[in-house]
């Protein structure tokens, strides 16, 4: 079909060769990092597949509800669903064009980040000083590495958002820097899509199963 | 201050004097013979001045076309370690009968089988077909460079760094003794306390950092970056197949990564993922590896797939056969590849209907495969063929990989894999479909583009020669492994009880001569080429006659690839612009925007070894100081935002000029 097309093209009058403009093709860092973050999704789908295998090899040691404390991780994910709305106002504010509003936005985002963090260190640690630490069992050795996976990414979400809170202080709202909020904003929200799935897979089905 | 064992071990880890396998004469000789000739060859760049051109021209480039060559020449130096341990595990089991335990000790046999299969599928058969793609892909579809270049140069780094990690293992510590895939409980520290498996943990992981972001890349490249008029069943069959094979690269290259992460834990850490005692599930680590493991087979033949079709239907001088059909079997490849993995682990247990579900999807398979061996054969149908280099790999292929597939649906079916299971009938297999599909499609490839690359073609005599030793070779080294597998011989055994089977090894291990003949018979078609060059010129830029894009610039290629952006009507578009009348157009040439080359890629790639290297001896302090100068060296290369630059209009006339002059002599 659209070879006769051409074709006809060619009949009438004939086809151009070469573009006589400047040929930009339209920008693919936003498909590239979508198509990154797909791969990151695909860790993510490994340990859950691992911790849902060997969740409930307990080897005669505690399960999870000897362990969770469902108020703990309650704030936790408070926490992390709060830093998505402020990284949104954050994005927002950078739609206005408003540099100070967006560094105080993503300012706030990191902290709520480094609060999330800090708890599961807190609750890693309690674990670890109750001899329930991951050498402990197969079921400890898949909930410590898909929990720590995830808080090692929103810890390293934490430092690129200081390098880019910088980058915005010394350059401001240019193109390249809101290529780069738009590719963390996406980075944030996925973790806490992530989040969401720890919480409901492994937390609260750990503690009623 | 040595004196003291805790300082000593602070510094220098698990690293000690006994490490260095001085008491192993052919590792001696190996460490002489290397250290020799890498003298020679730095001693030659110092002589000539060259480490300038290099760092400038090579090293720092964002250029895909010298990427894409970068990784062409690691694959090349690879093959040749790679198939030295093929040479000596043949030796080694052509002699070892009759209580003859030949001449390697079992532990150093079990790291040279390890080392070969690890080699020749992540250093040799990845970076061949990620050469290729890098080098083709952008110039079929009318594109200036891939999506992200610094990615590329930081991709091809990190692959490199993996490979050195690899080498280094053979002359400081060991490396696997587990076979290529590592599987526990035998990688687990209880029983593989060395280095080895840490060697191969890192250096896989370091490589596959490499490898997923250039599979990133080159899908945005790909969907984003096409010439105007090129929509997707437009594009040429091998950018197709180089879409699909990077869509099984960001598909399965995470789950390499996940379950090599699992295995650090559980060797570092202490857990109990794929332990014997506390809960851990080592068939969790056979079932994650290979949903990785099958797809990466497809990863590796989907682009030579892609060369053969091009190669076929430029050198029968007919449009393909059957493109759509083409297309779909290709995409129909990449899904049910991921459908398919248990077939490796049948004798795991899983029982029937496991089993079965199984081996009917891999004999589904067979199916879109089939269609387009029959879609290149009804393109030679009536063709008019040029038996040229390239073609003769195809044909080659042609044959080799039927056999091959055939053997592959012979161990779809459950019942017969219980018996042929890790025999040495599965050997013969799968090097009969990776020899003779991926190697014959990147030596196919190799011969096609070279003279796109360089300006000049390489010489077909040794080519004719390099090919058919690599045919008859193979056949010689590989029915035999059929005939034994048949009778009951499993994989990786280094000495045989049984003298009956002697000939069989013996002929195996001629047919290992005759492909080393094929791999010097490839270096001298390089030599000579190069010696030939300009008897072997061409200044068409297309050499073969050929119906894509690429062959629409000059060879070699400027920077900028294309002084104009084509624009596409037809999937042979070069054909078509050529049966339209086209002109090489000689103004209106406009400034062309292009990326700025930079170090950080080779900085973050030597930062990586010296990670990689603390992590597999217990060296903390040097672990992470590399981590933490990868993390600010990343950092600081984020706060350069002077990237790219555009190329005066005058340089593009002036060597836009320069051509039309060559093209003017040439018709005189």
């Amino acid at each position: 079909m659209t070879a006769t097309h051409a074709n006809t093209t060619a009949n009438d009058e004939p086809a151009a060769f070469y573009l006589k403009e400047a040929h930009h093709p339209e920008e693919s860092t936003m498909l590239g990092f979508w198509i990154y973050i797909m791969s990151d999704c695909l860790i993510f789908a490994v340990l859950f597949a691992t911790y849902g295998v060997l969740g409930r090899s307990y080897a005669a040691g505690p399960s999870p509800a000897d362990l969770f404390e469902l108020s703990t991780v309650a704030i936790n994910t408070t926490m992390l669903l709060l830093s998505s709305i402020t990284y949104g106002f954050a994005m927002l504010s950078m739609e206005k064009n408003n540099t100070r509003s967006t560094l105080l936005w993503l300012g706030i985002t990191g902290l709520f980040g480094v609060a999330f963090v800090a708890l599961e260190l807190n609750e890693f640690y309690h674990l670890i000083l109750e001899g329930a630490g991951p050498q402990r069992s197969a079921f400890l050795s898949a909930f410590f590495t898909l929990v720590g996976t995830h808080g090692l990414h929103v810890t390293c979400g934490i430092i690129w958002l200081v390098t880019l809170m910088v980058q915005v202080g010394k350059r401001g709202l240019i193109h390249e820097n809101k290529r780069r909020l738009m590719c963390l904003s996406m980075f944030w929200h996925f973790l806490d899509v992530v989040w969401i799935g720890v919480f409901s897979f492994v937390y609260l089905m750990g503690v009623l199963g | 201050m040595f004196s003291n064992p805790d300082l000593l071990k602070f510094i220098f880890g698990r690293l000690t004097l006994d490490s260095i396998p001085y008491h192993e004469p052919i590792l001696i000789v190996t460490f002489i013979a290397v250290a020799i000739g890498g003298g020679a060859v730095l001693g030659l760049l110092t002589y000539f001045r060259l480490w300038g051109y290099l760092w400038n021209e090579w090293f720092t480039s964002i250029d895909h076309k010298k990427i894409g060559i970068m990784y062409m020449v690691l694959a090349i130096i690879m093959l040749l370690r790679g198939f030295s341990d093929a040479l000596l595990m043949r030796m080694q089991q052509a002699m070892a009968f009759n209580g003859n335990e030949g001449y390697l000790p079992p532990h150093h046999y079990d790291q040279i089988f390890t080392a070969h299969g690890v080699i020749m599928i992540f250093f040799v058969a990845m970076p061949l077909v990620t050469g290729l793609m890098n080098f083709a892909v952008p110039l079929q579809i009318g594109a200036r460079d891939v999506s992200f270049p610094f990615l590329n140069n930081f991709s091809f780094w990190m692959t490199t760094a993996g490979s050195m990690l690899i080498m280094i293992s053979l002359f400081i510590g060991e490396f696997a003794r587990t076979g290529w895939l590592a599987y526990p409980p035998l990688s687990e520290s209880a029983y593989s306390p060395d280095v080895g498996v840490d060697y191969y943990i890192w250096g896989l992981q370091i490589a596959g950092i490499g490898t997923l972001l250039s599979g990133v890349n080159l899908i945005a490249t790909i969907v984003k970056m096409r010439a105007p008029g090129m929509t997707m069943m437009k594009m040429p069959i091998f950018t197709w197949t180089a879409l699909c094979t990077n869509v099984l690269i960001v598909a399965a290259f995470p789950v390499l990564t996940a379950v090599l992460a699992l295995l650090t834990l559980d060797r570092y850490a202490g857990t109990n993922f794929f332990t014997n005692d506390l809960g851990g599930n080592p068939m969790m680590y056979v079932n994650l590896i290979w949903i990785w493991g099958h797809p990466e087979v497809y990863i590796l033949i989907l682009p030579a797939f892609g060369v053969f079709s091009e190669v076929v239907s430029t050198f029968s001088s007919k449009r393909l056969f059957g493109y759509a059909s083409m297309v779909y079997a290709t995409v129909v490849i990449t899904i049910l590849s991921y459908l398919v993995w248990l077939h490796h682990f049948f004798t795991m247990g899983s029982g029937a209907s496991v089993n079965s579900f199984f081996g009917i999807t891999t004999m589904i398979i067979s199916i879109p495969t089939g269609a387009k061996i029959f879609n290149w054969l009804f393109t030679m149908y009536r063709g008019r063929i040029r038996f040229e280099v390239p073609m003769l790999w195809a044909m080659g292929f042609m044959v080799t990989f039927v056999i091959g597939g055939m053997t592959g649906v012979m161990l779809a079916v459950p019942p017969a894999d219980f018996v042929l299971h890790n025999s040495l009938f599965l050997i013969a297999h799968f090097h009969n479909v990776i020899i003779g599909g991926v190697v014959f499609g990147a030596f196919a490839g190799i011969n096609y583009w070279f003279p796109k690359a360089f300006g000049f073609k390489l010489d077909p005599f040794w080519g004719k020669m390099s090919f058919w030793f690599w045919l008859v070779g193979f056949y010689f080294a590989f029915m035999p492994l059929y005939i034994l597998g048949l009778m009951g011989v499993t994989r990786r055994l280094s000495q045989f009880e049984d003298p009956s089977l002697q000939i069989y090894f013996v002929i195996a291990a001629f047919g290992a001569g005759l492909i080393a003949i094929g791999i010097a018979s490839f270096l001298m078609q390089i030599f000579v080429s190069i010696k030939n060059r300009h008897a072997l010129a061409d200044v068409t830029g297309d050499p073969w006659g050929g119906r894509t894009l690429e062959w629409s610039t000059s060879s070699p290629p400027p920077s900028y690839n294309f002084a104009l952006t084509p624009i596409v009507y037809d999937h042979d578009s070069w054909w078509d612009m050529k049966n339209r009348g086209h002109i090489r157009p000689t103004d209106g040439f406009l400034p062309i925007h292009m990326p700025k080359s930079t170090g950080t890629g080779v900085i973050l790639g030597i930062l990586s070894i010296i990670f990689g290297f603390g992590m597999v001896w217990h060296i903390w302090w040097m672990a992470a100081l590399g981590f933490v100068a990868m993390l600010v060296v990343t950092i600081v290369h984020t706060f350069n935002y002077n990237r790219d630059f555009y190329i005066p209009v005058e340089e593009v006339i002036r060597t836009e000029n320069a051509r039309t002059k060559i093209l003017a002599e040439q018709v005189q």
